[in-house]
């Protein structure tokens, strides 16, 4: 494929057909097109409202607590100096956390889910539906919906819903119904399509609330647009709290939302370094990994066009990966274009590195990360030793760890 | 140009009856058997055939078809062998029109220029194309106009009186009338107001207007024949060879003839049904 010429401006997609260039679009039963326009006309109208503005804000600030905070972590880059010594490199870049675990629910996946509901609300929905897959989308789903007064249906793969027991009983508390989907490996692949089947029987009065930054236009915008708040407080607290612009961020890449929300506001900002961390799994080798980007071609999936790990007669592979939340086999459509127009890096990190990181940042931080985080820590274990002392990585935390602790006893070997 | 869908719609019509329109999924249980199923479709009274091509994720189907999907992948189905499918089928019948109905996934990857030439040589008529509305018609839709094979839409319920031009606009073959807002297999929505939703269609297309999702027995494929030029029916017919499938997917009796004697009766229906109207 040729390389499309390199844009004025990395900031201005989609198109008016909902394209990243040659991805994203609206490839969805006719019987759901008429919701996804209507959903558009309504996107519209609300992106530019101040009330609409407002009252988001109001919610983001009191009820999620935001903004979060840019923190400098300070154990983690002193450790990672002591490593550049002994490799007689003699340096190590300052690593900064955005930290999204602290918000309400624990995750970003609150920021996207406020500005839906929200959205969900002016339309006059009656109902919400979600795909999960490690649960967080599931549980700020769940919870904006009792906020809200909806009642909410999460479709959750049947695999994690055993794997992040934790999040489906909060869901159950917050009053959703969680929905056990057996289809394939049991994973978020199959819960989105379950999803999709719920909203093309109940479109009268449902609201599908997609987690990610993928699906038919216009979900891949306006989940950008929700999640951006994060990559536009980081960039102005870096430049508060440093005088400067980050060298390197770095963010993991399922889906892709919490990575598009940090990146998207810096596209344009040639000086930064950006990179997405794909889920590898156990290598990109075989089949047990999620590294869409690295190891897929370009198809078409639950409404869009974006990279696919399939196989040559375009039937899509489940994939795998320790982390419930990148265990997807494809990617928001303005990642694969990000990795196209060659502004985004995106490289694999495995799961063995992602658990190493895991304990790392709990044992030197004091924080336990969500086990998709952890993958962006590892890329930056892996590279900061090898940067300069004045230099700058900020990492996006998208969410706390305490649903993984399951998944990471069970694979060092002890019992809860 | 005119392709053996619209020679068969025209005789039917001038027949004054609706067309049996049967779907099936190629490579369920596995290639043999599914071909065994597609040459006793005509024999038993179908009138069309719609041929499923199985998808790892058909976000539109229900339990019925998402199965057999998965049986015929897991048999070995391919896209590639669905086309040899059907041009084994063309051998031996140059009359029954093939609609290829599937998602754009498998054609997307096996190129979509090479893709209508395979399907021209094998005999192919028409296609449905699930995920691929209006809005994505430079994708596959106009290629395939331009090819000479039909591209019949779908159109819904939540598909009003604004949006159904832009459905109808590069549609050909026929119109296919989704009965209700689902997934396939699911219970047939209230008659009366399929009937009148096929009149609403009627009001802005010439086109034949066939319909599907829920028809089951042949009491209902006369009823849905009533009005409309087409009765699709799919689930029921996977279903019957999903019922002579033992719990390792052996066969426990033959599923073409399972699936023949369904087939006979939906075609008394509908063979019945302009009788009924006239009544």
């Amino acid at each position: 494929m040729n390389k499309p010429a390199i844009p004025n401006s990395f900031r201005t997609g989609p198109d008016e057909q909902g394209m990243f260039g040659i991805f994203g679009g609206r490839f969805v039963a006719e019987t759901l097109m008429p919701l996804i326009l209507d959903l558009e006309r309504h996107w519209n109208e609300v992106k530019d409202d101040p009330d609409f503005k407002a009252e988001l804000t109001d919610l983001s600030t009191h009820y999620a607590g935001r903004p979060s905070k840019l923190y400098f972590a300070e154990g983690l880059t002193r450790h990672l100096r002591e490593v550049s010594s002994a490799k007689g490199l003699g340096g190590g870049a300052k690593v900064y956390f955005k930290r999204e675990d602290l918000n309400h629910t624990g995750s970003h996946k609150i920021n996207n889910c406020l500005g839906q509901i929200l959205l969900a609300k002016r339309m006059g929905k009656k109902r919400i539906i979600a795909e999960t897959g490690a649960g967080q989308h599931g549980v700020a789903s769940a919870t904006v919906a009792a906020r809200f007064g909806f009642p909410c249906v999460v479709y959750m793969g049947a695999t994690d819903v055993a794997r992040q027991s934790p999040n489906v009983f909060r869901m159950k508390l917050l009053g959703a119904e969680v929905r056990p989907v057996t289809a394939g490996h049991g994973t978020l692949k199959d819960a989105m399509n379950e999803a999709l089947r719920d909203w093309v029987t109940n479109v009268e009065d449902t609201y599908y609330l997609i987690g990610t930054a993928a699906g038919p236009h216009p979900y891949p915008e306006l989940v950008r647009d929700f999640q951006s708040v994060i990559g536009i407080e980081a960039r102005a607290q870096i430049l508060e709290q440093e005088g400067r612009l980050p060298d390197t961020i770095i963010a993991a890449v399922g889906g892709g939302s919490n990575a598009i929300g940090l990146f998207h506001p810096f596209l344009d900002d040639r000086s930064v370094k950006i990179i997405g961390i794909e889920a590898g799994g156990r290598g990109l080798d075989g089949i047990e990994h999620c590294a869409s980007m690295n190891a897929g071609a370009p198809g078409v999936l639950h409404g869009n066009r974006t990279y696919l790990l399939q196989n040559a007669d375009g039937q899509i592979m489940d994939g795998h990966s320790i982390s419930a939340g990148l265990d997807y086999p494809g990617v928001g459509p303005e990642h694969s274009w990000l990795r196209d127009s060659g502004r985004v890096d995106y490289v694999p990190i495995l799961d063995d590195e992602a658990l190493e990181a895991f304990q790392l940042t709990t044992r030197v931080e004091g924080i336990i990360p969500a086990l998709e985080s952890a993958h962006a820590i590892a890329h930056a274990v892996k590279i900061v030793p090898a940067m300069d002392k004045d230099q700058i990585v900020i990492v996006n935390l998208s969410g706390r760890g305490d649903k993984d602790v399951h998944t990471v006893a069970n694979m060092l070997g002890m019992e809860i | 140009m005119t392709t053996r869908i619209d020679r068969r719609m025209a005789k039917l019509k001038a027949e004054g009856r609706p067309a049996l329109v049967t779907y099936f999924m190629s490579g369920d249980p596995d290639y043999d058997i599914a071909l065994s199923i597609m040459k006793a479709l005509p024999k038993a009274g179908a009138d069309i055939i719609e041929m499923g091509m199985p998808f790892s994720d058909p976000m539109a189907d229900g339990p019925a078809i998402q199965a057999a999907g998965l049986r015929a992948l897991k048999g070995g189905q391919t896209l590639v062998k669905t086309l040899k499918m059907a041009s084994e089928f063309r051998a031996a019948d140059d009359e029954t029109p093939i609609v290829l109905m599937g998602y754009y996934n498998p054609i997307y990857i096996h190129g979509v220029d090479r893709f209508l030439t395979d399907a021209l040589a094998s005999g192919i008529d028409g296609l449905i194309v699930v995920d691929l509305p209006p809005e994505m018609d430079e994708e596959l839709c106009i290629p395939a106009l331009k090819a000479g094979i039909n591209f019949i839409r779908l159109a819904t319920p939540t598909t009003d009186d604004k949006r159904l031009p832009k459905v109808l606009q590069n549609t050909s073959g026929f119109v296919y009338y989704v009965s209700m807002t689902g997934i396939t297999g699911s219970a047939l929505a209230d008659t009366g107001k399929v009937a009148a939703a096929v009149r609403r269609i009627k009001g802005h297309t010439d086109l034949p207007v066939c319909v599907g999702f829920g028809v089951k027995t042949a009491e209902q494929a006369r009823i849905i024949g009533a009005s409309a030029d087409g009765v699709v029916v799919g689930t029921a017919i996977v279903n019957a060879v999903a019922n002579v499938l033992g719990p390792k997917g052996e066969k426990t009796a033959d599923p073409a003839e399972a699936v023949a004697t369904l087939v006979s009766g939906l075609s008394q229906g509908v063979r019945a049904a302009r009788l009924a109207a006239a009544e």
